[in-house]
């Protein structure tokens, strides 16, 4: 591995200020995905600013009206763990308390699961230089793509890895950005940014900004639901997740969203799928409406048209759980 | 309305773990030097270390413990290496397979993906401070009893798994063993005998 300095950061503004004092410097908090990269060799930083000791970013906290607020820094385990969270914000819960192994949920943010790199073994081996290091090919087109994507694919196409992340879009949950030039709030469905855009990025986090905080609007989980399907039962990546939520207004669906996970490059709303379930009732046939119109614009590689009946069975599932 | 999670309770009553918040002052704290900020609020000084070895002071099964390491270095090698504490094993190395697993602060974590500097301030239970061969501890003497490896090399990290899963929740049902110890692989494929072993020390209460 790679050696660095470590630095210790007890607020934001000491984080910042650490990270700009040496070039090459990253941040880290739980520091899963970043032991990661430093053991793959796939980054060499100088300098690594600990922010796991900033004071604030650690809570979980519901306000009068019901608003969800979440500190980066609050792990895995407590957020699945969390009562409020549980009754609330179920899928949220479901979403974390299913993401990697008991062990690495007691270390691993909620922030930083948010953003994690890509798991595309292209991507994960250092002797692979694809799209995502500056390459200028995704190996995944040619090679093994078994996992990759079938929505929002090119010029690379690893899923995103995220599985709080498509919960948190169903919720229209918010994200609060820390950085230089101030405080700045964004939708999570607007965080997340095709490879089109920039394939060496999966979202739009600046240059010295800090995620600090996660929000989610009071009553967004009112009927949600989330499931992801895995090869093992046990500890393993999901190969497709769906979370769905939605609003009622006398006994048919108002509003809905439903977001996949893993099958795109983005967490990714099927709003076909969506527009399918409003003004129908919560049933078996809005659910199969709804399973059929998710897939709408797939495009599976080689290897990966499987994920395709996945979707369709998993939001089928998800949807008709709610009824 | 910030709220004090009932885990951290739960810890706080199995022995030989020191409440959280005691270790979040008395560890961190005592590190760094603290300083009165703006409005009276207490701030804290921002400490860099490395690229060189530094001293860092573990706490580890009950002792305070110093080793002189790189900042790269991970928990898992430093208790191995500069400890001579090798229950914990180095298999994957990835995170992936739990043979590194420990306790900090009674979690359940994987030393290989922890840095050790990142472990300062926490209390570290590896498997040799559960039990030795001479007092096994009630999950150590089940493994025995229900024969629950065959190479063994995963042993340690299921038993620490375990106990923290038996810590948190006396009596699991079968799911639950399987939930509790979805992070920790037997290439053997012992898992039945291991879920037994959980199961009769549950029951022994």
């Amino acid at each position: 591995m790679h050696n660095f300095e470590l630095a210790k950061a007890y607020t934001t503004t000491q984080a910042r200020d650490l990270l700009a004092e040496k070039p090459n410097s990253i941040l880290k908090a739980g520091g899963i995905d970043v032991i990661d990269h430093l053991k793959q060799h796939l980054i060499a930083p100088n300098r690594l600013v600990d922010i796991k000791s900033v004071s604030g970013l650690d809570d979980i906290d519901v306000d009068r009206d019901g608003n969800l607020r979440i500190g980066a820094l609050v792990t895995l385990a407590r957020v699945a763990a969390d009562e409020d969270i549980k009754k609330d914000f179920p899928a949220l819960a479901q979403a974390c308390g299913e993401a990697a192994s008991p062990q690495i949920r007691n270390v691993a943010t909620i922030g930083g699961n948010l953003l994690q790199r890509p798991r595309c073994w292209y991507y994960r081996l250092e002797s692979y230089k694809c799209i995502k290091k500056g390459g200028d090919t995704c190996f995944a087109i040619a090679g093994m793509n078994r996992y990759n994507v079938i929505f929002g694919g090119g010029p690379a196409y690893p899923p995103h890895p995220s599985s709080a992340a498509v919960p948190l879009v169903a919720y229209g949950a918010s994200l609060v950005l820390e950085g230089p030039e101030g405080t700045r709030t964004v939708p999570a469905g607007e965080f997340f940014v095709l490879p089109d855009v920039d394939p060496e990025r999966e979202n739009t986090l600046g240059e010295g900004e800090i995620l600090t905080e996660i929000r989610v609007p009071a009553a967004a989980g009112k009927k949600s639901a989330y499931a992801e399907v895995r090869e093992r039962a046990g500890f393993d990546w999901p190969v497709v997740s769906a979370a769905v939520a939605v609003e009622e207004d006398g006994g048919s669906v108002k509003s809905a969203r439903i977001v996949l996970g893993q099958v795109a490059t983005i967490p990714w709303r099927a709003t076909k799928a969506e527009e399918a379930l409003v003004g129908q009732p919560l049933g078996a046939a809005s659910a199969e409406a709804a399973g059929q119109a998710a897939v709408d614009g797939a495009e599976p590689m080689t290897d990966n048209g499987y994920k395709v009946d996945l979707v369709t069975a998993l939001v089928r599932r998800v949807v008709a759980s709610l009824a | 309305m910030a709220r004090k999670l009932p885990a951290a309770e739960d810890q706080s009553r199995a022995p030989g773990f020191s409440r959280r918040n005691f270790l979040k002052t008395a560890g961190v704290g005592a590190a760094a030097s603290t300083v009165v900020g703006v409005g009276g609020a207490c701030t804290k000084e921002p400490t860099v270390i490395g690229p060189d070895a530094t001293t860092l002071r573990l706490r580890v099964n009950g002792t305070t413990q110093t080793v002189t390491v790189e900042p790269r270095v991970t928990l898992l090698n430093a208790l191995r290496n500069e400890l001579d504490l090798t229950g914990a094993k180095e298999v994957c190395n990835r995170g992936a397979c739990g043979g590194c697993t420990v306790l900090l602060d009674g979690d359940p974590i994987k030393a290989c993906m922890m840095l050790a500097a990142d472990a300062e301030g926490h209390e570290i239970t590896t498997v040799e401070g559960l039990g030795s061969p001479d007092e096994m501890s009630p999950l150590q003497k089940a493994f025995v009893e229900a024969d629950a490896l065959q190479c063994g090399f995963c042993t340690p990290g299921f038993v620490v798994s375990g106990t923290a899963l038996l810590a948190k929740n006396p009596d699991p049902t079968l799911d639950e063993i399987k939930d509790g110890l979805a992070g920790n692989l037997c290439r053997c494929g012992t898992y039945s005998r291991i879920f037994e072993a959980v199961q009769k020390t549950a029951r022994r209460g």
